[in-house]
Parts: C-alpha cells; sequence; structure tokens
C-alpha cells in the first residue's frame, strides 16, 4: 500500500521516536495496556503495523470497497445512508398479553423490529404445566404453549409489515411452526413471512445451555427447517449464528469469533451433507454478535468476521452467488459488562458498546438497559435503550459515511490479527474431529471458563479497573431506579390458559399429528412439517418435545464439558 | 491441621447460565476448598441427596432465571424433611434486594449479588462454617 522508501524512511523515523519516548515510558497511566479479552496492545500503530506481510495488493485483498469481496468495509454498498441498521428491541415478559403490549409500545416509539424473548420452559421444551416450570413461567421471556399463546402475542401486528426476531434456539422449529399458523390466520402468505430464528443449537451446547436433544438430531431439525424455508417462506433468515452468548459465557473476542464462525460452517456442511446447495440457503444465513466494552477490539473482530467468511464461503465451499459470501450480523451490547453498582452508568457503557456495533457495520442492534442486571427492564429505561441508538444514528455523524475507521493502522492492524488467530482456533478444531467433537470432549466449554476465570482474576487483583465494582464505589449506595416484579399470578394465569387450550381442542387432530412425528422423528422425512401440522392442531411445545424425547433421548453435559478452569 | 470445607456447587432449574458457578469453583478450589459441581438442571432433591452423600460442609446455588423465591425455599424445604438442615445454603445470582431480604429471612445464610468479589464468598464460607462447626461442638 506504501512504496517501499517511505516505509524505509519511516522505520528509521520510528526508531528515532523510539529513543525519545523512552524517557518518558517508564511513567504509566495504568497498569498494563490491553483489552478485554486480554491482549496486549502496542503504544503505537503506523503503515509499518499492516504493510510488512500485505504487500502491493494488501487493500484490495484485505480490505476492498463496500459491498465488494471480501467486505470487510460492509455487506452493502452504501451502507448506512441507504438504510440504517434495524434498531430491533428484545422484549419478553410473562404472558402472551402483556408481551404483545411491549411490543406494540416498542413500535409506536419507533423501533423497527420485534424481538422475542422467551420463558426457560418453552426454550427447554416443558409446558407451563410441567413440574419443572414451577417458578420459571414467564421470568426471563414469555410462555408459549400453544399457537393459540403465539395468535395473542402477535394480535394486531400485521406479520406481512414488521420483521420478526426469535430467540430460541432447542425448540425453534415449534416457535416457526407456531408463527406460520399465525400468519395463516392473519392472511399472510408464507412470502410475505419476514424475520429471523436463531435456531443455533450448536452455541447452546458449547456456552448458553439450553439443549434437550443431542447434537445429531438437533442437527437435523435446523437443516429440515431450513429446507422448509428455502421452498416455502423465502425471506426468513433460518438461523442466527450466535456468538453473543458464547461472550457472555466469558469467551474473549477472538474466541467469540472463531467458535461462532466455525459453528456456521458446521451448520453449511451439514446442509450440503443433506444434499442442499450453498447457494440455495447460505444467503438466508446470519449472524449474532456481542459487542463488549473493548471499542477497537469489537470493530476489529466484525470487520475480520466478514472478511474470513467471504474467503471461506467462496473458496472452501465453492459458493458462487455473491449473497453467499456476505455475512451479516446482528448485534446486541454485552448483558455481562453491566454492572449492578450505579446502574446508571450501564447507560453509558451501552453508547459505546452500540456505537461499536455500527462503526463495525452492524444491520440490527439491541441496545441493552441500565437494570438489566437487577431484573428484566422496566419500561423507561427500554425507552432510554432505545433513545441511544436514535442518537448514535441521527445526532453522532458516524452513519455519514462508510466503514469510517478503515486505514486506521490500529484498526486494520487488529482486524489482521483477530483474523490470524480465529484460523488458529479453526485448526485446533479441526485437530480435535471438528465442532461436534470438540462439544463432547468440552474443549470449547473449559477453555470459555478458563477465560471467565482469568478476566475475574484480573478484576479482583485491580489489573483490569472497572467502574463502581474495584474502583469508584459509592458507599451507602441506593437504588434509584424502578425494577420490573413478575408477579406470581402470571404463572397461574399461563397454567390455567394451557389447561383450557389442552380441555378445548379437538383430540383427533392432536393424536394423528403427534403420531406423524414420532414416526417422521425414527425415519427421514422433514421433521418441520410435521411440527407444522402439530402446530395446526394446537398441540403444545412440552407435546411435541416429549415425543421427540421418547425417540432421540436427552443431551446431558459430559464431565469434560462441567469442567471449571 | 482443621479439615478442609467441603462444598457442593449446583445449578437448579432449567437456568444454563454456568459462567459464574463455574468461576466460584475456580476461586473455591483455588483457596483450598474440596469442591463439588452437579453441572445443571438439578431438582431440589438431587441437590439435597447429592449434600448428604458428598458430606459437605454448605451448598451453594446459582440462579439467573427469576426462578430464585420458588427454588430456594424448595431446597430449604427438601434439607428439613431429610434432616439435612445443619448443611449451610447459600448462592447468588441476579436477585434483587427485596428477595435478597426475604431469602435471607427464611433461612438462606447469604445471598450474591452481581459484582461481589469471589474473596467475599471464600472469606463468608471459612467464617460461617467454622461458627457453625463450633456451634455443632457446643450442642
Amino acid at each position: 500500500m506504501f512504496a517501499r522508501d517511505f516505509l524505509k524512511s519511516l522505520k528509521e523515523r520510528l526508531s528515532r521516536w523510539d529513543k525519545t519516548a523512552a524517557g518518558t515510558r517508564s511513567r504509566r497511566s495504568m497498569p498494563r495496556f490491553f483489552t478485554v479479552s486480554g491482549r496486549d496492545i502496542d503504544e503505537l500503530y503506523t503503515p509499518a503495523s499492516i504493510t510488512d506481510k500485505g504487500g502491493e495488493d494488501y487493500y484490495f485483498e484485505h480490505i476492498g470497497l463496500p459491498g465488494e469481496y471480501p467486505y470487510t468495509r460492509g455487506v452493502h454498498h452504501t451502507m448506512y445512508r441507504t438504510r440504517l441498521w434495524t434498531m430491533r428491541q428484545f422484549a419478553g415478559m410473562g404472558t402472551p398479553r402483556q408481551t404483545n403490549e411491549r411490543f406494540k409500545y416498542l413500535l409506536e416509539q419507533g423501533g423497527t423490529g420485534l424481538s422475542t424473548a422467551f420463558d426457560l420452559p418453552t426454550l427447554m421444551g416443558y409446558d407451563s404445566d410441567h413440574a419443572r416450570s414451577l417458578g420459571e413461567v414467564g421470568k426471563c421471556g414469555v410462555a408459549i404453549d400453544t399457537l393459540a399463546d403465539m395468535e395473542i402475542l402477535f394480535d394486531g401486528i400485521d406479520l406481512s409489515k414488521v420483521s420478526v426476531s426469535m430467540t430460541i434456539n432447542s425448540t425453534a422449529s415449534m416457535a416457526l411452526a407456531f408463527l406460520l399458523g399465525v400468519a395463516e390466520k392473519q392472511g399472510v402468505p408464507f412470502e410475505q413471512v419476514r424475520g429471523t430464528l436463531q435456531n443455533d443449537i450448536l452455541k447452546e451446547y458449547i456456552a448458553q445451555k439450553e439443549f434437550i436433544f443431542p447434537p445429531t438430531p438437533s442437527i437435523r431439525l435446523i437443516t429440515d427447517l431450513m429446507d422448509f424455508c428455502t421452498r416455502q417462506v423465502p425471506q426468513w433468515n433460518t438461523i442466527s449464528i450466535s456468538g453473543y452468548h458464547i461472550r457472555e459465557a466469558g469467551a474473549t473476542a477472538a474466541q467469540e469469533l472463531a467458535y461462532t464462525l466455525a459453528d456456521g460452517f458446521c451448520y453449511i456442511e451439514s446442509a450440503i451433507a443433506a444434499g442442499q446447495n450453498v447457494d440455495d440457503f447460505a444467503p438466508r444465513l446470519s449472524f449474532f454478535f456481542n459487542a463488549h466494552s473493548d471499542f477497537f477490539e469489537e470493530i476489529a473482530k466484525y470487520r475480520a468476521a466478514r472478511r474470513i467468511y467471504a474467503k471461506r464461503m467462496k473458496n472452501k465451499y465453492g459458493a458462487k452467488d455473491p449473497r453467499s459470501w456476505l455475512l451479516r450480523f446482528h448485534t446486541q451490547t454485552a448483558g455481562c459488562s453491566l454492572t449492578a453498582q450505579q446502574p446508571e452508568n450501564n447507560i453509558v457503557r451501552v453508547a459505546l458498546q452500540g456505537l461499536s456495533g455500527v462503526l463495525g457495520g452492524t444491520q440490527s442492534l439491541h441496545t441493552n438497559s441500565m437494570d438489566e442486571t437487577l431484573a428484566l427492564p422496566s419500561e423507561k429505561a427500554v425507552l432510554i435503550a432505545l433513545r441511544t441508538q436514535q442518537i448514535i444514528a441521527y445526532e453522532s455523524g458516524v452513519a455519514n459515511t462508510i466503514d469510517p475507521l478503515a486505514g486506521s493502522y490500529f484498526v486494520e492492524s487488529l482486524t489482521d490479527k483477530m483474523e490470524e488467530e480465529a484460523e488458529a482456533i479453526f485448526e485446533e478444531i479441526d485437530r480435535r474431529g471438528g465442532v461436534v467433537a470438540a462439544i463432547e470432549e468440552g474443549y470449547f466449554q473449559t477453555e470459555i471458563a478458563r477465560s471467565a476465570y482469568r478476566y475475574q482474576q484480573e478484576i479482583e487483583k485491580g489489573e483490569r479497573k472497572v467502574v463502581g465494582i474495584n474502583d469508584f464505589i459509592l458507599d451507602d449506595e441506593k437504588l434509584e431506579i424502578p425494577v420490573l416484579k413478575i408477579e406470581r399470578q402470571i404463572e397461574i394465569d399461563q397454567v390455567d390458559f394451557v389447561k383450557k387450550i389442552k380441555g378445548e381442542r379437538d383430540p383427533g387432530p392432536v393424536q394423528t399429528s403427534l403420531e406423524n412425528l414420532r414416526q417422521v422423528a425414527r425415519g427421514d422425512g422433514n421433521t418441520f412439517e410435521a411440527i407444522l401440522e402439530c402446530a395446526r392442531a394446537y398441540v403444545s411445545v412440552g407435546e411435541m418435545c416429549d415425543t421427540l424425547r421418547e425417540v432421540w433421548g436427552e443431551w446431558t453435559e459430559s464431565a469434560g464439558a462441567m469442567r471449571a478452569s | 491441621m482443621t479439615k478442609k470445607i467441603r462444598v457442593l456447587l449446583a445449578k437448579p432449574g432449567l437456568d444454563g447460565h454456568d459462567r459464574g458457578i463455574k468461576v466460584i469453583a475456580s476461586a473455591f478450589r483455588d483457596a483450598g476448598m474440596e469442591v463439588i459441581y452437579t453441572g445443571l438442571r438439578q431438582t431440589p432433591p438431587m441437590i439435597v441427596e447429592a449434600a448428604i452423600q458428598e458430606d459437605v460442609d454448605a451448598v451453594g446455588i446459582s440462579i439467573l432465571s427469576g426462578a430464585h423465591m420458588t427454588l430456594f425455599p424448595a431446597i430449604l424445604d427438601e434439607m428439613k424433611k431429610r434432616g439435612a438442615d445443619d448443611i449451610l445454603l447459600f448462592g447468588g445470582g441476579i436477585i434483587p434486594d427485596e428477595d435478597k431480604d426475604e431469602l435471607e429471612k427464611m433461612g438462606v445464610a447469604k445471598i450474591f449479588t452481581p459484582g461481589a468479589p469471589t474473596e467475599d464468598a471464600i472469606e463468608f464460607l471459612r467464617k460461617a462454617v467454622t461458627e457453625r462447626k463450633r456451634d455443632e461442638k457446643l450442642m
């Protein structure tokens, strides 16, 4: 990128500068200059930091132009000048009626997409009236048992107009089947239904741990759903391959990047092995990353992700359609970075994190609410979080030009480092026999636990300062923000409702559709089609999962996966 | 030499967030305690049974799902039922102050909330287990 003579004189200047700087270098404002992930950062970055190995073609090979291979600068030609990112706030609590009200509130306040949080019984395939659901119903998301609940959840919301994201994995097929059931009732054709399903089971084994079945049948549920959507719901994003939870569980930025992409490649290889054409399904895959507190490291992570993905899709999987090369992603600010102490400070953390997502070229963003270490967010906290995005979009000026940090010696160098580190991790995963084998032995789980413990120790030793946690503490702090409480009555109401639906539905189709699901699960038919039939008959999530548990069994973690660090 | 503290760590309910409990397990281990981690999705009877079988001094529970007001009391009840209420029960998670106070009144020895240093948990456990053993000798 730079002439040889220039680099030579730069290096001479640098060595003189280094000697002059040596005098002040012994005084340090901080004990260590390192990222949230524990990566040491150089004092200074210059053209010499990025061109040593790149040579003349460095710019076109590594950076290029937005909307062009390798997409380091963004997946679209004009990025936010044509369309801002989708401001998609994750919401869900209590009964479907309550969440429906929150959805409508977010849309009225200028939110441009919906994102659904489900409660743990729904995510784990238990009905609200199951013994294991006791105390969990409606607690960390909305309770959905049958199609009847989904009808209430989207009451008055036109599914042909609003894109819907659903954060659900083990029971993702059931959630999409219910949503399609609502679309049928609203008279919206499947081709017009838009949205995203998280549907990423691999990161459940790795980090979030909301799994039901063993990996092989779980991956089959996903590839069957992808196959169905390719044919009938073409605008649906079938998987959101997620690093978010991997990061929340304690991974470093590079681990998040590498593990997430490795999961993505595993799904792609599985779909190809199931006979699907890469260019038929790849354009509907999307990703989901965390925005943690280390500003530049995060931006480098997103830029590296796009480049690694484009290269692999083109060169390794032979995708011909440029849309298959695009890594599109959603971002959520880091819940694990928020503090319960002086919670108002979280507004500032979220603003910086959200800004890194935008400067990294995200397609959609969720900004966390300041009170999420205390409980589910209150309406006021959610509004501030949404306003934070609007301020970034309309006041800060960062959306005026595309990828404004490109060419920063630091950001480009860090982007290259991220890519190198991810490639090394891919090799390690291959050595262990691939993603599923590495999950079974507990490789990811132990590495993440180790990173989480290292981070905690850095805080406790005072190497790393966290405002309000190990420095700048307020004594006798009093909580001055409202905290949302989920009332006990919600569980009672939801249990009554699911019992009522089970009592009133026609038992004939319930039995035949469940029996069909059992046969399909045993054989090799499309499981999603069988699940959709069950959904239409008001079969519950728990009933479908019980049937599948009988056929496929349940997954439990190995001793290796449970190792602390 | 005093006997090593034995502690059982468990995740009850449906919650899968195990970052915190694994950090605590490592910190307790490095502080010289004997740690048994049961893993995820343990019911109250499973946890109390394991605590009795392993003959532990204390049981630590981590809940981030909001089900703490159901699960902690269920474990306390099970301990009483099995005559194991000499075992110390403590825990941590996303637990609002109001609930924390109520749980500590019910008999949970201590609830730790986000931001608490692992050193606090270690110190608490050492002190509480020593006191409990002294009380038992007096009785």
